[in-house]
């Protein structure tokens, strides 16, 4: 399959300009119940990619986790104009902790963490 | 462990010992196949980890420059600005396989003909161009994240299945099979039993008669 896709930023006003500029198509969303109803009319689209910031998709797991198992589209959650808030970071543990059973990647870093201190 | 509802019949064990084989030998590849997803898993996703930390700290860097430049104008006027892109983004949105997964392979198709900065440069300042060309450079970082991290993501699930998989195959199919063919062989063996003595029987029977007639 050779395709090609588009790339689509859903975020807060702010975070969503700054991606314009970089020539994503941008859909500023206020709140995750905005930003699902984006994401429901992306996927339709022909998006490949689609970010969504962290703040917003931390309240709509719910559709994310429906759209995990399909190859395309791509929804990644990343930092918003504010920082991260870890919300990434623990979806990478959450997928250790499905394959593996317990989480031995961040584990291992605490552990390091631990013998420094 | 419940045994199948068969009839104990020769060509049921038959059939049955057929099954078996073909269950421990899917159960053995099963298992090896999990063995290897788990292995090939762990390397994302410590790349996956890596490479996400890493961006974490660059976006918010790039985007509160943006910030900063961008609030030296009037809002407004940074809307217009950038209303109209002159780059377009394309992805080349291809599929790979993983341990039989087909997962995403991204790569940015075409970023712009000419200048990478959409605007003109009288209505913007050179911070502001700074912060766009840094976010630029981190687009290709953030979909080499996009792409490991539904790898990641697709591998978990995939790897999840597998073990459903195996543990039914071990726990249940196989156990069960093993109960069936011994019930099976006992009962053949106990029918044969049976049929032994009563024609031992019979023929103590018959010798009985004879010695009688003669």
């Amino acid at each position: 399959m050779n395709r090609t896709g588009k790339l689509a930023v859903i975020g807060d006003n702010d975070s969503a300009l700054a991606f314009r500029a970089v020539g994503a198509e941008v859909f500023a969303a206020d709140s995750p119940a905005e930003a699902e109803r984006t994401l429901t009319e992306l996927k339709k689209g022909g998006y490949a990619v689609v970010f969504i910031t962290e703040d917003l998709a931390a309240g709509m797991e719910a559709v994310l986790r429906e759209l995990k198992t399909a190859a395309y589209p791509v929804v990644i959650p990343i930092p918003g104009i504010a920082g991260s808030n870890g919300y990434g970071l623990k979806n990478v543990k959450k997928d250790v902790e499905k394959a593996v059973g317990v989480d031995i990647v961040f584990n291992t870093d605490a552990h390091k963490a631990g013998e420094k201190q | 462990m419940a045994r199948l509802a068969v009839n104990p019949t020769r060509m049921e064990l038959r059939r049955l010992k057929d099954r078996l084989k073909t269950a421990a030998r899917g159960h053995k590849l099963l298992k090896d196949k999990s063995d290897e997803m788990v292995r090939q898993f762990l390397g994302f996703v410590r790349e996956n980890k890596r490479l996400r930390e890493e961006i974490e700290s660059d976006l918010s860097a790039a985007l509160r420059r943006f910030m900063l430049a961008k609030s030296l104008f009037p809002t407004p006027d940074i809307e217009q600005t950038f209303s109209l892109p002159a780059v377009s983004l394309l992805i080349k949105s291809n599929v790979k396989n993983v341990m039989g997964v087909n997962v995403p392979d991204l790569r940015i198709e075409k970023l712009s003909d000419g200048t990478p900065l959409p605007y003109a440069m009288a209505a913007t300042s050179g911070d502001m161009d700074d912060a766009v060309l840094g976010l630029s450079a981190l687009l290709e970082k953030l979909l080499a994240l996009a792409e490991i991290e539904k790898t990641c993501n697709m591998l978990a699930d995939e790897i999840e299945k597998n073990r459903r998989r195996v543990n039914a195959l071990e726990y249940i199919m196989i156990p069960q099979l093993n109960e069936t063919i011994r019930y099976i062989v006992m009962k053949l063996d106990e029918n044969e039993r049976g049929d032994l003595t009563r024609l031992m029987k019979v023929k103590s029977m018959l010798e009985k008669g004879n010695g009688a007639d003669k």
